[in-house]
């Protein structure tokens, strides 16, 4: 399963954590990020969060006991999976932009 | 000022419900508390907020649902009411869309939730009602009514699942195509 696609809604989190943030922080983020075009929403990022969490490519700050505001970061194993992705999206434009002969 | 509506739902038809709830918030009607097929609404400027409900895995009193729904009151949700494991949100439209959930894997992953709970209460139904049909064919004298209930339920209940599979499908459809 490593070279499988990542979905848009883990991508962008995955690289919205690379700074600390707390879930709605991750939304603002992403819509930011994406120029309006990626909506998270609430239920869809929820579930991913803990999924992340399981597999350790993000991790719970803790210091704050307030379940609201807890902040999680991206692990060494969550930059790894982004660098592997990111490798798989350039192969994706270079093919598209040869093929496609995109100038 | 404060209005209750009743109005009945098959618990299948949930998109159905908060298709209706939204109608009535653009209307200027907002959702403000639920229970069994019961629905009460106070005054808003119409559009003013946008309804969903979702079907949780625990009891709205588990601490994992209550966390769930204090992150989504983080977002700027509001939380109305819960009946059973159904938990209804609102939302002001000034605040931007309002969706639980934004992409195809999350909602068949919650489509497959929905189907695997509904089917548990529809396949206990079926059960007792088939367990009194064989009483009463095997006992004539003791004919038990609510068994019939149950029966009539277990097979409306397995129509209904039947729907929300071929809805699961097209999505994993589209799945393929889109994320």
């Amino acid at each position: 399963m490593s070279s499988a696609a990542l979905t848009e809604a883990v991508y962008y989190i995955l690289l919205s954590l690379i700074e600390p943030m707390h879930g709605y922080g991750i939304m603002q983020n992403v819509e930011q990020l994406s120029n309006g075009r990626v909506k998270l929403a609430a239920g869809t990022l929820y579930g991913a969060i803990n999924t992340l969490l399981e597999k350790g490519w993000i991790t719970a700050l803790s210091g704050e006991k307030d379940s609201r505001k807890k902040e999680y970061q991206i692990t060494e194993e969550g930059k790894r999976i982004l660098q592997t992705e990111l490798l798989r999206l350039r192969e994706l434009i270079e093919n598209g932009n040869r093929i496609l002969e995109v100038k | 000022m404060r209005q209750t509506i009743r109005k009945l739902f098959w618990v299948w038809d949930f998109d159905k419900e908060e298709k209706w709830l939204n109608e009535m918030a653009a209307k200027g009607l907002s959702l403000v508390a639920v229970g069994f097929c019961k629905y009460e609404f106070e005054d808003c400027k119409p559009g003013e907020y946008r309804i969903c409900l979702q079907l949780l895995d625990k009891m709205p009193g588990h601490p994992e649902s209550r966390k769930y729904i204090e992150f989504l009151e983080t977002t700027g949700a509001e939380h109305v009411g819960s009946f059973t494991r159904w938990v209804y949100f609102r939302k002001k439209a000034s605040e931007g869309e309002f969706e639980l959930f934004s992409d195809n894997a999350s909602r068949i992953k919650y489509l497959g939730s929905v189907i695997s709970l509904i089917a548990f209460v529809t396949i206990m139904n079926l059960f007792v009602g088939l367990y009194n049909l064989f009483l009463a064919v095997t006992y004539s004298s003791s004919v038990n009514y609510l068994g019939f209930l149950n029966l009539a339920l277990g097979i409306f209940g397995a129509l209904g699942v039947l729907r929300l599979f071929k809805k699961r499908k097209r999505m994993k459809e589209e799945g393929q195509l889109f994320e």
